[in-house]
């Protein structure tokens, strides 16, 4: 399934090119010893600018999801599934998502889920499958 | 507290609206004018008084079908000399043509604005079934500040992520697809009544759940249906509307507030920003829920419209499903009749200024067939996920 790819700045490049190390990088404040997404050079909360991506451990939980069954494009591979992945490390860090490898029928709300990364090009999109 | 006096020295005292067809053989600039010309001739007024012009979204992306005509080319094919105009994707929804004329008006600098919306998007389908109004078409890689976020999970149209809005609703409040139905039929019933609208056939809750799935759990019949349209109002400082001759709907309150981050994914899934506009709303004015005659609530996707109820506190929170159970309580004789020409789900997604056509009309007790109780208030909110504004419109 073919996926339109982000334009890489400085401030979403650690989140998109994160998987080539395996690891998934969100964007944290030291002064709120907080993360929060989207990555922007301050935290929203408190104007810091000493914010920059740091690991984190790729497990969370479905929030929302939708079984997408129009095919927008010739190339879709329909149905497939959207979601909402909130992480492990702090509620209400989420963001939109895939979740793979699971009949779409399966998915389901607050379903625990881990982070597996589709290298396309020079991007790493973290897509979710389910965690044991 | 913010001066809550502004936009009641504003009133509408003309609508106007072209055809509405799936599609229409006329020209974006034809629909625009039919509309426009309609609406200054029901205000009483001729070119010559229109001062000001405002257009949401505007023409901000040459002529894209979402939004064919702006503030620019007309002022030219009107021959119009304007003292503000205005046009912008960037604001609180689709009604944000009229909260920013309002404005111009409120601050002094044109006595009457010519708001006008108009869309083409049944002549694209025709060419471009794949077409969304809302991801970003660049050429190569997604520049966009917020459609990044979404495109490259081929997340290809709004529809998906009101879907996940709609699932997580049902989670948390146990809204069924039997009560999202109901907003569909109640639609197509009060369409049936409009000979404008787009789909006036009967519709059963059979049909409904039989209708294809798109993005669970919404289906086409959640979905609004594209026209080629345009709708036109003209909006007058109170004391030049005093001597028109329809009685001044004056706009009593503006809802326009965003406390969340502009995102789809980053604010409050069970109501994104309606909650926002709509506390706004009602802390400029002393009217109360209970006094609205009418609500006439964006239903771009069936969910949005149980989302405004909510927000608006025409229901209480999460019970709009069973608030909506049966169609009885927002039928045209219910105790607040909901989306009356047949919204934009069965009536024609003419994208925002409808929902004011529609609500003017049954101020002004036009509505014929349609027509409800008479009376002086209504509410009209557009917009989902960080889109969202409202306006309290009361005929005195």
């Amino acid at each position: 399934m073919t996926r339109k790819l982000p334009a890489l700045t400085a401030d979403n490049r650690a989140f998109w090119q994160g998987g080539a190390t395996g690891q998934l990088q969100m964007h944290h404040c030291a002064a709120c010893a907080r993360f929060f997404q989207p990555p922007s050079p301050i935290c929203p909360r408190c104007l810091s600018l000493d914010v920059g991506p740091r690991p984190v451990s790729g497990h969370g939980k479905v929030v929302t999801y939708t079984v997408n069954h129009q095919p927008w494009r010739p190339d879709l591979k329909e149905p497939y599934v959207i979601a909402i992945v909130e992480l492990a490390e702090q509620e209400g860090l989420q963001f939109v998502t895939n979740v793979v490898g699971i009949d779409p029928d399966q998915v389901a709300i607050d379903m625990p889920v881990r982070v597996r990364f589709e290298q396309v090009e020079d991007v790493w999109i973290p897509l979710f499958e389910r965690a044991a | 507290m913010i001066d809550r006096i502004h936009e009641k020295n504003v009133a509408i005292t003309g609508i106007g609206q072209s055809e509405v067809r799936r599609p229409s053989d006329k020209s974006a600039m034809r629909l625009t004018l039919d509309a426009c010309l309609e609406a200054i001739a029901d205000a009483g007024l001729t070119r010559d008084d229109i001062d000001g012009i405002s257009c949401w979204p505007g023409d901000n992306n040459n002529g894209d079908a979402f939004s064919p005509v702006g503030p620019n080319a007309l002022i030219g094919t009107l021959g119009l000399k304007v003292n503000w105009y205005g046009g912008g994707y960037e604001g609180p929804g689709p009604l944000a043509g009229v909260i920013n004329g309002a404005m111009a008006i409120a601050a002094g600098l044109c006595r009457h604005v010519l708001v006008f919306r108009t869309i083409t998007e049944a002549t694209r389908r025709q060419t471009d079934k794949g077409a969304s109004a809302l991801t970003n078409k660049t050429v190569g890689r997604d520049s966009s500040a917020s459609w990044q976020w979404y495109t490259p999970f081929n997340v290809l149209s709004g529809v998906n992520l009101m879907a996940m809005y709609a699932q997580r609703h049902f989670h948390e409040y146990g809204t069924t697809s039997e009560q999202l139905a109901q907003i569909a039929l109640t639609c197509r019933a009060n369409a049936a009544l409009n000979p404008k609208a787009i789909y006036r056939t009967p519709l059963t809750m059979d049909d409904y759940m039989a209708s294809r799935m798109i993005s669970t759990p919404l289906r086409m019949l959640d979905c609004d249906v594209h026209c080629d349209a345009s709708t036109a109002i003209i909006l007058s400082r109170a004391d030049a509307a005093r001597d028109l001759p329809n009685p001044p709907v004056r706009i009593e309150a503006i809802g326009a507030a965003l406390h969340q981050p502009w995102s789809w994914d980053q604010i409050d899934l069970t109501a994104m920003a309606t909650r926002d506009a709509a506390d706004m709303m009602w802390s400029r004015t002393d009217v109360k829920p209970s006094e609205v005659g009418t609500a006439q609530l964006y239903d771009g996707f069936s969910i949005l419209t149980m989302m405004w109820m909510e927000a608006l506190r025409l229901c209480p929170r999460g019970e709009s499903g069973r608030f909506v159970e049966g169609g009885r309580r927002i039928a045209l004789d219910g105790t607040l009749p909901v989306n009356t020409n047949g919204g934009q789900l069965s009536g024609g997604r003419t994208h925002g200024l409808g929902y004011v056509h529609e609500a003017c009309t049954q101020l002004w007790q036009r509505g014929g067939a349609r027509q409800v109780a008479p009376h002086q208030v209504s509410v009209v909110a557009s917009g989902g996920g960080p889109l969202a504004g409202s306006l309290l419109l009361v005929r005195d």
